[in-house]
């Protein structure tokens, strides 16, 4: 297991790294002069010397490489041309609002999916499958943005119980904070749901038909008792794989649900600073965004071998 | 295939609800988008402010937008552009992908470490922040999208093709193929493809559903299909401004991507049934 955990850990480091000279080679080498991008046609020719040698665009790309991660790993991760403030405090300030945003929405799907997939499969071919599996169907095909757009609609246009969009902020209080992240959730969850509801349908449906599920019915455990027991416990490996790549597109996905909302997160920062050309952002939360997705991939690796001891031994 | 099978194949799809109910959702968004080509009832480009927020008439059947353009034929318009950028962006994954991922079953060891490894990091990067990358340096436009959602279909046409690929090259006839002189190359092509066709043309109306989910993602955030073209996406993200006024403008774009992707889903999964049989009670 330890040969196993050390080379998942160097193919986690070497991932991180390609993904950096990635983003370093498409942000900073590719456009040839990021200060005049930034800066736009009609800069000066004075003002784009100023900033390139504020950027340290004057220097060698791999000494700006290894100044870029250098900074990264000791917090610093260089200033916003726009907003004229450290990226790191700027987006500090935005995860606060974004993590629980993504927390609350993975929370939901997790909770709403896992017990309808399960409630499916136990109750396979009969109605109460037919129509969970219809749902989902449906809930697949819906953008999350036009979920949104119609929950605003709803709850907002019509009934007035929710604001349209904007966030009250956590200082205003916890219950506020929440209210105005509750439709953002929801939209982003429901897409999720679907995925997780006929992921764990199928992973339980598989188990049902094996043998030990028939020996464990052969004693005398009842048929529910089967199922949670012992299907649903191995049915968890997908549900975990699923789980991890969801929490990926979940991040990508608050990009378009904080538009819809106009909410101060992240992913708006990030889509504010590409109409500002403040490739100093991008470039940093973009990184922030792959590191996250490759460390949860890198996180679900090593949870299967925690819930799945069959895979200790082999590895 | 002889003509028994392409009888049997026939009679199941006539019984598979799934495969029929999703043919005639694609068919008829496919056939919307080619005569948009042509003609749709209304220019789309020409704004008619006289008649903006109209609702269904005779002359506007769906009503008009709020620059007086008639609904039905930006719908129509943006049912062709929404497959146009979906279709390409999958040949691109498909393109690549496939080749890398036969290539890495066929030659194991560290060539398909590699490709693996390649895999992992391009999941890394969502087709939204690839196409925000891509944005950002070379401005918002419907190559992005392509691009950006043709990225992110490369590793998962590379790990399928791949998946099935190495159960078709432990067969014997494989073996048997090497033997009579064949080369690499030939066995991929020949052998090892039309095998795995089934599964590959399954998950390419998956992916092509995901993929018109994608550009309406990136041309609502407007990254991707510039006006004066019409998008679904970029008609939502009008109407988002106009809820209070006129909120059916928010009604119909949807309408027209949920159908959509529906129909492909449930396409793909009736082709899963019929293609693949084993599958059938499992999903």
């Amino acid at each position: 297991m330890t040969i196993f955990l050390v080379k998942r850990f160097f193919v986690f480091v070497i991932t991180l790294f390609v993904a950096s000279l990635v983003i370093f080679f498409l942000l900073e080498i590719l456009p040839g002069d990021p200060a005049s991008i930034i800066l736009g046609i009609g800069a000066q020719d004075d003002t784009l010397a100023a900033l390139r040698l504020e950027m340290g665009l004057n220097l060698p790309a791999p000494e700006r490489y290894y100044s870029w991660i250098k900074g990264i790993l000791y917090g610093n991760f260089g200033k916003s041309y726009t907003y004229d403030i450290p990226v790191y405090s700027l987006i500090i300030e935005r995860l606060s609002l974004s993590i629980p945003l993504a927390l609350l929405a993975i929370s939901l799907s997790t909770f709403l999916a896992i017990p309808l997939g399960v409630f499916a499969a136990a109750n396979h071919k009969r109605i109460a499958d037919t129509s969970i599996m219809g749902f989902s169907q449906l809930g697949l095909a819906v953008p999350n943005f036009w979920f949104a757009i119609l929950l605003i609609l709803f709850f907002s246009v019509k009934l007035g119980w929710f604001s349209a969009g904007g966030f009250a902020g956590w200082e205003t209080g916890f219950g506020a904070g929440l209210k105005s992240l509750t439709l953002p959730a929801i939209s982003l969850a429901l897409p999720q749901a679907a995925i997780l509801a006929r992921v764990t349908r199928s992973a339980v449906l598989e188990n049902m038909d094996k043998d030990y599920i028939r020996t464990a019915r052969a004693k005398g455990l009842s048929k529910k008792a089967a199922l949670w027991r012992h299907a649903v416990r191995n049915a968890l490996i997908p549900v975990v794989t699923i789980l991890g790549l969801q929490l990926s597109f979940l991040l990508a996905g608050t990009i378009i649900i904080e538009n819809v909302f106009y909410l101060p997160g992240l992913g708006r920062l990030l889509f504010q600073s590409i109409s500002q050309r403040d490739l100093v952002v991008v470039k940093n939360i973009v990184m922030l965004l792959a590191a996250t997705v490759v460390t949860i991939n890198f996180l679900v690796d090593i949870i299967y071998v925690i819930i799945d001891p069959r895979l200790r031994d082999n590895s | 295939m002889n003509y028994s099978i392409l009888k049997n194949l026939w009679k199941q799809s006539l019984n598979n609800r799934s495969f029929l109910l999703g043919i005639v959702l694609s068919l008829i968004m496919i056939l919307t988008g080619l005569i948009s080509i042509f003609w749709t009832p209304f220019p789309v480009e020409i704004f008619d402010i006289s008649h903006k927020l109209e609702g269904p008439s005779a002359k506007h059947w769906l009503g008009t937008d709020h620059f007086g353009r008639d609904m039905t034929s930006m719908l129509m318009a943006g049912a062709w552009n929404s497959m146009l950028v979906s279709l390409f962006a999958i040949s691109l994954g498909a393109g690549i992908g496939i080749p890398l991922g036969v290539f890495a079953a066929g030659k194991s060891g560290w060539v398909e470490e590699l490709v693996m490894r390649f895999n992992d990091f391009a999941f890394a990067f969502p087709a939204l922040l690839t196409a925000v990358m891509i944005s950002a340096i070379y401005g918002p436009g419907i190559i992005n999208s392509v691009i950006a959602i043709g990225i992110f279909n490369i590793p998962v046409f590379a790990r399928i093709s791949r998946g099935s690929a190495l159960v078709i090259y432990k067969l014997e006839f494989i073996l048997a193929a090497r033997i009579s002189g064949k080369n690499e190359f030939q066995i991929a092509f020949e052998h090892i493809l039309p095998n795995i066709l089934s599964v590959l043309i399954i998950q390419s109306t998956i992916q092509f559903a995901l993929g018109i989910l994608a550009e309406a993602g990136l041309s609502y955030l407007g990254l991707g299909t510039q006006p004066p073209q019409p998008s679904w996406g970029k008609m939502l993200s009008e109407a988002q401004t106009m809820m209070f006024i006129a909120p059916q403008m928010a009604i119909l774009p949807g309408i027209a991507i949920v159908l959509t992707v529906l129909g492909l889903n449930l396409l793909g999964d009736g082709l899963r049934d019929i293609l693949d049989p084993r599958l059938r009670d499992k999903n």
